[in-house]
């Protein structure tokens, strides 16, 4: 049985973290490869807990959530804790976001690191909300699971028109942060 | 060519498959987590010819589907728990005068106004039971994006055929989620059109069997082709007017009933995954069929032989696959998103030959494969 790649993007809602994990999964299927990318969100438009999972296989997808977690995004304090407290593998990468998480939960399994997502989008591109697409950058160049090529592809087809040097941007900001872990 | 595969939701999958069905009218009232198929119909029935209305509420678009049925056209409608509970007078309608429609109803967290966004199984029972009276009633459970496509096609299939209202049973995972899949072609799949009659208007009688190609399945005219008839939800006589005949009544009755039975294999639908030396048995449907699955090849993997039987269709029931599944297994779990209902069907139809034991969840999230792993190994612990 081939091995999923188990990716779960959470936060609140109004962050892009469906849009992104749509992104993910568009990526995938680009490739040739399988993927289900499934969300879970409250009544309220902004705010609320928030996440989006994807699992991208070579193979069937059987269970279509993320049930072992490779990495775990958490963007938000509201999701620090609930979406980090199943997983199981001590190699599993935990990224927080280093300055919208504020409290980091202590974990009993999983490798956590902080990046500076909010801020770069804040600082750097000056737009807050393209954090998202930040994040899937250094994903992407963290774990492997698609191509940069193909990452920034079904980026561009899901953006709005005019916003391509942005989204491309963001990803390119977003690789470069991933340079800064060490797995 | 290579066939492009695509990324859509469960519920963007039930549009193109109703579309690749020929549906010719849709009527609803939009209702999370199923307002996707109303807003992917509003978009595309019209350049296919066909009609899609916002009606005023779920009843009065449960009657239009309806009226739209016997104007001659496929019809569907889509909802969610509390829009499925107003829905159910018109149900037991369509069902007693044989109209065939289909309805969708996307199982959100309940009871009541529930939780609108998170998922549930807990309208097994009402799907069945929730019009009154004894009535006949299908009801499909796809779990997978390609699935809802081929379910929909199959539903509206099975209700034209049959004459007979089809619930597709859809559950907020499943409806949400997107998943790959690649639209079959046209012809790749059979699609079904209902009987028409081929005696002249004046001698036709709307639930007279005695002369039709198939069996127990009355030929219908459509509204507005010159034939005339009457439709009532009172009992009625096979010209379609009512009686207080019992004698009628009751061979009516039978008749719509017995045609089910008549019909039921061609209605049937199961998995069987790792089955054939299974000594755990799990029975699933729906999204938590996706755990199950997952939980039969980590258990098989720890050297635990389990198997899984997943119900497609669910009503009809087909007790011998539970039956024959209960000879052979040390005990049956049955994984769902509810208190335990189809679970009632299991236990009835293992016929105590096997013992069987829920593993539920009702905090509107998926269950998890390994609750199902863990329940698994605590009951091989206690034999």
């Amino acid at each position: 049985m081939s091995k999923n790649t188990e990716i779960r993007l959470s936060g609140e809602g109004g962050q892009g973290l469906i849009l992104a994990g749509v992104i993910l999964a568009s990526a995938a299927l680009l490739e040739g490869k399988n993927a289900a990318q499934s969300q879970y969100y409250g009544p309220e438009s902004r705010g609320g807990i928030s996440k989006s999972e994807v699992v991208i296989s070579d193979g069937d997808i059987i269970y279509p959530e993320v049930a072992d977690p490779d990495l775990v995004l958490v963007l938000s304090d509201v999701a620090s804790v609930p979406y980090t407290k199943d997983i199981r593998r001590d190699d599993t990468m935990v990224i927080f976001d280093s300055n919208t998480v504020t409290k980091v939960p202590e974990l009993k399994h999983g490798k956590i690191y902080k990046l500076p997502f909010t801020m770069t989008a804040h600082d750097k591109l000056g737009k807050p909300f393209i954090a998202n697409i930040i994040a899937l950058g250094a994903i992407v160049a963290l774990t492997d699971v698609v191509s940069k090529e193909s990452i920034e592809k079904a980026v561009l087809a899901r953006v709005p028109k005019g916003t391509e040097e942005l989204n491309k941007t963001a990803l390119l900001e977003g690789f470069e942060l991933a340079k800064t872990i060490k797995k | 060519m290579e066939k492009k595969a695509l990324l859509i939701s469960g519920n963007e999958a039930c549009v193109e498959g109703a579309l690749y069905a020929g549906i010719q009218f849709y009527a609803g009232y939009p209702i999370t987590p199923s307002s996707e198929i109303p807003e992917g119909l509003a978009r595309k029935l019209p350049k296919y010819g066909g009609v899609m209305i916002q009606m005023e509420d779920e009843i009065a678009a449960m009657a239009a589907i309806i009226g739209a049925s016997l104007a001659g056209k496929k019809s569907m409608t889509a909802t969610s728990g509390p829009g499925f509970s107003l829905k159910q007078e018109n149900i037991g309608f369509a069902s007693f005068n044989e109209i065939p429609c289909v309805i969708v109803n996307v199982m959100r967290g309940g009871p009541s106004t529930g939780a609108p966004t998170g998922p549930s199984q807990g309208d097994v029972m009402q799907a069945r039971w929730g019009t009154h009276g004894d009535h006949p009633i299908v009801a499909l459970a796809p779990n997978s994006i390609p699935e809802i496509f081929t379910e929909t096609v199959r539903a509206f299939n099975i209700s034209e055929k049959f004459r007979i209202p089809v619930i597709l049973l859809l559950d907020e995972i499943i409806a949400h989620m997107r998943e790959r899949i690649i639209f079959p072609e046209k012809g790749e799949l059979e699609v079904v059109d209902r009987l028409k009659p081929t005696v002249p208007p004046d001698q036709y009688k709307p639930f007279d069997v005695t002369n039709s190609p198939l069996p127990m399945v009355p030929p219908m005219a459509a509204y507005g082709t010159g034939y005339r008839f009457h439709v009532t939800g009172l009992n009625h006589r096979i010209d379609g007017f009512p009686t207080n005949n019992g004698e009628l009544i009751e061979k009516e009755l039978h008749r719509i009933m017995d045609k089910v039975e008549l019909y039921k294999k061609d209605m049937f639908k199961t998995e069987a995954y790792m089955l054939d030396d299974a000594e755990i048995g799990i029975v699933a449907y729906g999204s938590s069929a996706r755990a199950a699955k997952y939980a039969v090849n980590e258990l098989r993997k720890q050297g635990v032989k389990a198997g899984m039987l997943r119900y497609i269709t669910i009503w009809p029931f087909e007790d011998n696959a539970v039956e024959k599944l209960a000879q052979k297994v040390k005990f049956i779990v049955v994984p769902e998103l509810n208190f335990g209902q189809l679970i009632l069907e299991v236990e009835r139809a293992a016929k105590g030959k096997t013992k069987v034991y829920g593993v539920n969840r009702v905090n509107i999230e998926i269950i998890h494969p390994h609750e199902i792993i863990e329940k698994i190994k605590e009951l091989l612990h206690g034999i």
